[in-house]
């Protein structure tokens, strides 16, 4: 828990685990990513989280569905070629039984990737996401991050329904 | 406990499931993989309450009741899902040999086939491979096949007696799933988390 003493988070991945904290999110299952990486190593380190790698990012899907409808609240942590594996994941498991699924996905394939097979990828995730109706809000700018997070966090499970944030290049640096 | 398949005794997956639904006693969640293990699921009782059933998702049933596991470790969660869904998501023994959740058991309802799709073999299948040989080599150490009906009751009871994660493997028939679900996904998640929120 954080005391009315402590400053408030100034970086990216701890203004994200905090809003995490703030909406009772403990389960963090993830595909391992290297942007996502103090955001997952901080969560490996705080004990208010059960955080665990899959080995396939459907798998973290199947697992947060159902310790959701158990009263867990969790995330599925990934890197964008990870999110392209999950189309009929989500279609027939959190969108068709309404169940809400948070995911954060790390952009890759723009602004100066190096990799042709990220750049393709990447631009099928809003295409996706767009035609489930899945709620995503890119996260560029540091002073925004603390409102996006918690705000789509918070309206994932008023309204239940997945939610996606994409932390874009502009916000984590990217991969060098 | 059975290590091989050599001479297991061929079962039915509708009287199976009804033998191991009807013998739960502490609200256990059960969830039912995609097609026949979920409308044979759905046939033991469809006013269970902690049944899940899930519609299209193949491969998840596993990590559904994982997650189901790691959010009330004092409930008892059962998988029950077919060998060509396992076959699709092998990996997630191995999230699960990581985690160990004590409250885990996965029923493996193994017919070689694909059935409801028009009985197709599987690779696995053609290929001779043991999947409760992978899920033991997965990590998971109590992974046994069960030899007959018999054995198959007391392999449930050993699951739901001693800590987990429990795979246990069945040699099916071809028979098709004999009822059918309703498809109404938001009515499941409803009436599993209604039972859900009922302390065991």
């Amino acid at each position: 828990m954080t005391s009315a003493t402590d400053a408030p988070p100034t970086t990216w991945h701890g203004i994200f685990r905090q809003a995490l904290k703030d909406n009772d999110v403990r389960l963090v299952t993830y595909v391992p990513d290297n942007v996502l990486r103090p955001l997952i190593d901080g969560c490996h380190a705080d004990p208010y989280f059960t955080t665990f790698p899959c080995a396939r990012e459907e798998e973290a899907v199947g697992i947060v569905t159902g310790a959701y409808m158990a009263g867990t609240r969790g995330i599925v942590m990934m890197q964008t070629s990870g999110f392209a594996t999950l189309p009929n994941a989500l279609a027939s498991l959190p969108v068709a039984f309404q169940v809400p699924v948070l995911m954060v996905v790390s952009e890759r394939g723009t602004m100066g990737e190096f990799n042709p097979g990220q750049a393709i990828v990447c631009r099928t995730m809003r295409p996706i996401l767009d035609s489930m109706g899945i709620e995503h809000h890119t996260v560029t700018r540091l002073d925004e991050a603390a409102f996006m997070i918690d705000r789509t966090i918070r309206q994932a499970f008023a309204t239940r329904w997945p939610a996606c944030l994409i932390i874009s290049p502009l916000l984590s640096g990217g991969r060098k | 406990m059975t290590d091989t398949t050599d001479n297991l005794h061929v079962m039915n997956r509708a009287a199976l499931t009804k033998r191991l639904v009807a013998g739960l006693k502490n609200r256990e969640a059960v969830i039912g993989g995609i097609g026949n293990s979920n409308w044979d699921l759905w046939g033991s009782g469809k006013e269970r309450g902690e049944n899940f059933y899930m519609l299209g998702s193949m491969g998840l049933t596993a990590p559904i009741a994982f997650g189901v596991a790691i959010a009330q470790p004092n409930r008892h969660v059962f998988a029950l899902e077919g060998d060509g869904s396992l076959l699709m998501q092998l990996g997630c023994l191995s999230t699960i040999a990581a985690q160990k959740p004590k409250n885990l058991t996965i029923v493996l309802w193994d017919n070689g086939i694909y059935q409801i799709t028009g009985g197709q073999g599987t690779p696995a299948k053609t290929a001779g491979t043991d999947l409760v040989g992978i899920a033991r080599a997965s990590g998971i150490t109590s992974a046994a096949w069960a030899a007959d009906e018999a054995e198959f009751d007391a392999l449930v009871a050993k699951a739901l007696a001693t800590d987990g994660p429990h795979v246990i493997g069945v040699k099916i028939d071809s028979e098709p799933g004999r009822n059918q679900t309703d498809r109404d996904p938001i009515r499941f998640r409803e009436s599993f988390m209604r039972a859900m929120a009922q302390s065991v």
